[in-house]
């Protein structure tokens, strides 16, 4: 058995999520009907057989602390190793927070240490792919790497989006380009790596004491370290997904309804693993057409449903057409209501008769970075009552009430 | 006060047919992903009892699977937790369970150790669900030495297979009749006793030892007008899967078509847990078509159901029609496959084309059977 520690980055606020991450970390942001994204990197440590993790956490860590508990959903729950909540600390030198990734691994050397691995896995909490992290150590330890990266090619038009890795021959990184504009390769890094602990401990200690760094892997880190080492890109040949922005997190979610998914979620040898409720199975009644649509357990659904993904415990209600939406999980939608290119957040109640996503396009009057497409946003623990419409590309903050007969023009929010 | 919860889950029952071929009753798969000890031992949990014994004999491995360590109830812990309780081999002989009263006696440990007050006898076949504490109200307030939980049953029970029960205005019990035809009230006993600890093994040491090896019959009964035995009528939903193949059937459709039946059972006082199989949402997809069912997680349906219960992992292939049926977890409907008023057990297979129909009595598939 080889010793390997996975520390996973799960501190990131997610600020091109908005409002779904205004109230918990992105990698606690459900996905796919019944999982929060985190589970995701989770799964593949325990299905690649690595039992000593590190979740580093910084925004908003409750949801995720609590999803995550003791790690009894994954295994983790274990007389050695198991996982560990690393949240930042306060020490004499009254530094407290984590400025950057690799700070943040810097600063739990310590929790390392007490492991002694000869490999540490630095993973995201908020991506979604199956990778065999062995398949990454095992390539990594053939090449006499020091670090490497894992890679996807991804079609060069889009390279100007990621940190690009140019390779020799034989996959040695040679050069490194953070969101090129004049992209001389198409391996873009997904911000997987695997280290030599006892190298990279030292690479940490160095960067700390460098005033001019941000102390981030991907913009400090590695592009140091391939001046002098052996630095390796692995390429990952398979599904990932960074769901970073509110389009993203929507078509990731829908693609899941397809016929043939790009991502499996079903493949019985690599099973995604979440802390769930308990809930009886889903109940579909006589009204009801389905169409492309996954639906999770404790659901009680009288209305009509289309390419979309519905959570646990939800209440769709009689005349009601929900399509091309992400419903999470408790929300409840009265009856003949409209709901359409929506992203409803956990635990809203909608009341009868709400129209979502109807008329023109506008701009955002929010924020059009972060909100720009036809998807209506609803945050947390919003109330929307009857007869309210909302069109689109709108934006309802978390425990916010829509009074009856409301309206909310495209581009508006509140 | 603390209770001892005990489940007894060892009898065999020939009424299930194939159905406990290779399990025990209170491991019959229900409603979708549950087995039907899992409402009595979350109703103890969730009636916050803290160590349940399970009495089994009969073909226990389904079950004992099924329970493990007990995690998924909060039962593996260092205080009280669950408690498997086999027949075993001793030092003088073999000792199948001859009855209820001898099961409980055979395992007089459980009773001897520990601080318990009270104990809780209940069964791995009824589906209900309840919170004990208002039993234990009205068995203090009674001064009762037995509770026995009642219920005023209506025509949809045969109340020739239960035993009812005469009660005096103060719901003490005088008269008991056993499963006769035309018993004088439709008061029946539903196998659920509450009783003091100490009392119980009193009764048991007096009676097991001379032969009286069914706790109702043997231990209670003949005592009935010296202890004061009262009866607590219970309001809820109840149904005991053990009465055949038809009362399994027809509460799995009465879970289906009654909306408050489906609250009261998983959404009203408590959880009702099971294991977990991490299966993903069910997915639905375009030429699916759904009526009036229930659906587990990690179904994929293409085809379609009206009036089912789908269990867990269940795969319903485009043009395949499924009506009035139960189909357990793992089975594969293929292409173009009719099943109508059938229950499939676990991981069946039936092939393109095929078709299995049942009448009135619904037609039962053994467990990975290919047809």
């Amino acid at each position: 058995m080889r010793n390997v520690v996975a520390l996973i980055l799960a501190g990131g606020q997610g600020t091109r999520l908005g409002v779904l991450t205004e109230r918990i970390a992105k990698p606690a942001v459900q996905f796919g009907g019944k999982y929060r994204l985190i589970d995701f990197t989770l799964s593949n440590c325990v299905n690649s057989g690595i039992y000593k993790v590190g979740v580093l956490t910084q925004y908003k860590p409750h949801l995720l602390n609590k999803h995550i508990g003791i790690g009894k959903p994954w295994d983790l729950d274990r007389k050695d190793g198991g996982v560990t909540i690393l949240q930042p600390y306060f020490t004499e030198k009254e530094k407290v927070w984590f400025s950057g990734t690799a700070d943040a691994v810097y600063q739990n050397i310590e929790f390392v240490d007490e492991c002694s691995p000869e490999y540490v896995v630095v993973l995201s909490g908020d991506h979604v792919y199956s990778m065999d992290y062995n398949e990454l150590i095992d390539y990594h330890i053939s090449k006499s790497a020091l670090a490497t990266v894992a890679c996807l090619e991804v079609p060069l038009s889009e390279a100007n989006r990621f940190g690009i890795m140019v390779t020799d021959l034989e996959n040695r990184i040679v050069e490194f380009q953070e969101k090129p504009s004049e992209p001389k390769s198409n391996l873009a890094s997904l911000g997987i790596y695997v280290f030599q602990w006892n190298f990279i401990r030292e690479v940490l200690m160095e960067d700390a004491k460098n005033l001019e760094s941000s102390h981030d892997f991907g913009k400090d880190v590695i592009p140091k370290i391939i001046e002098t080492q052996r630095v390796f890109a692995f390429p990952f040949e398979g599904y990932w997904k960074d769901v970073g922005t509110i389009h993203s997190y929507w078509e990731a979610n829908l693609e899941l309804t397809r016929p043939i998914p790009a991502f499996n979620l079903y493949d019985e040898n690599w099973r995604i693993y979440t802390h769930s409720e308990e809930m009886p199975p889903a109940y579909i009644s006589y009204e009801s057409k389905i169409k492309n649509a996954l639906i999770s357990e404790g659901c009680e659904i009288y209305g009509n449903i289309e390419n979309s993904v519905i959570s646990q415990g939800v209440e769709i209600g009689k005349g009601t057409v929900v399509k091309n939406s992400v419903i999470m999980s408790k929300v409840k939608i009265g009856e003949n209501c409209y709901i359409e290119n929506a992203i409803v957040a956990e635990n809203v109640v909608i009341g009868n008769s709400v129209k979502i996503g109807v008329g023109q396009f506008a701009k955002s009057k929010l924020n059009s970075d972060v909100y720009n497409s036809e998807i209506t946003v609803i945050g947390m623990d919003s109330i929307i009552e009857d007869n309210v419409t909302i069109e689109k590309n709108c934006v309802i903050g978390i425990d916010k009430v829509l009074h009856s007969n409301s309206k909310l023009n495209s581009g508006e929010f509140i | 006060m603390k209770v001892l919860g005990l489940i007894l889950a060892g009898g065999k029952s020939e009424k299930l047919g194939k159905l406990v071929y290779k399990r025990a009753s209170a491991a019959l798969p229900i409603a979708g992903k549950y087995r039907a000890i899992d409402f009595t031992l979350s109703n103890m949990v969730n009636s916050e009892i803290i160590k349940v014994g399970v009495l089994t004999q009969y073909n226990p491995r389904s079950l004992m699977d099924h329970l493990g360590s007990g995690k998924e109830w909060n039962l593996d812990r260092k205080k009280g937790g669950l408690f498997i309780l086999q027949p075993y081999v001793g030092m003088d002989g073999q000792y199948w369970y001859k009855g209820t009263a001898d099961a409980i006696f055979q395992n007089m440990t459980i009773l001897r150790r520990g601080d318990e007050d009270y104990v809780l006898i209940g069964s791995g076949d009824h589906i209900y669900k309840m919170l004990y504490n208002d039993l234990y109200m009205f068995h203090f307030s009674k001064g009762a030495d037995i509770t026995l939980l009642t219920k005023e049953l209506d025509e949809s029970y045969d109340i020739k297979d239960y035993g009812t029960v005469v009660v005096d205005n103060n719901m003490r019990i005088t008269e008991f009749y056993e499963k006769i035809e035309n018993p004088p009230t439709r008061r029946a006993f539903l196998g659920i006793y509450f009783i003091n600890k100490h009392l119980l093994m009193e009764l048991l040491y007096s009676t097991v030892p001379n032969g009286g090896n069914d706790l109702l019959l043997d231990v209670i009964l003949p005592r009935i007008n010296e202890l004061k035995v009262y009866a607590y009528d219970f309001k809820g939903y109840w149904r005991n899967v053990k009465k055949g193949i038809d009362e399994y059937y027809k509460i799995n459709m009465e879970i289906i078509e009654n909306r408050d039946i489906r609250d009261e059972l998983f959404f009203r006082n408590g959880k009702v847990f099971t294991k977990l199989k991490d299966f993903p949402p069910a997915k639905f997809g375009s030429t699916s078509n759904i009526e009036n069912s229930i659906i587990a997680d990690g179904c994929i349906i293409s085809g379609s159901v009206k009036n089912s219960v789908l269990f867990r992992g269940v795969i319903i292939k485009a043009g395949a029609k499924i009506e009035n049926s139960i189909i357990m977890q793992g089975t594969l409907i293929e292409e173009g496959a009719v099943v109508k008023n059938a229950i499939i057990d676990k991981d069946c297979v039936v092939r393109e084309g095929q078709t299995l129909i049942g009448d009135f009595d619904p037609v039962v598939l053994e467990k990975r059977m290919i047809i």
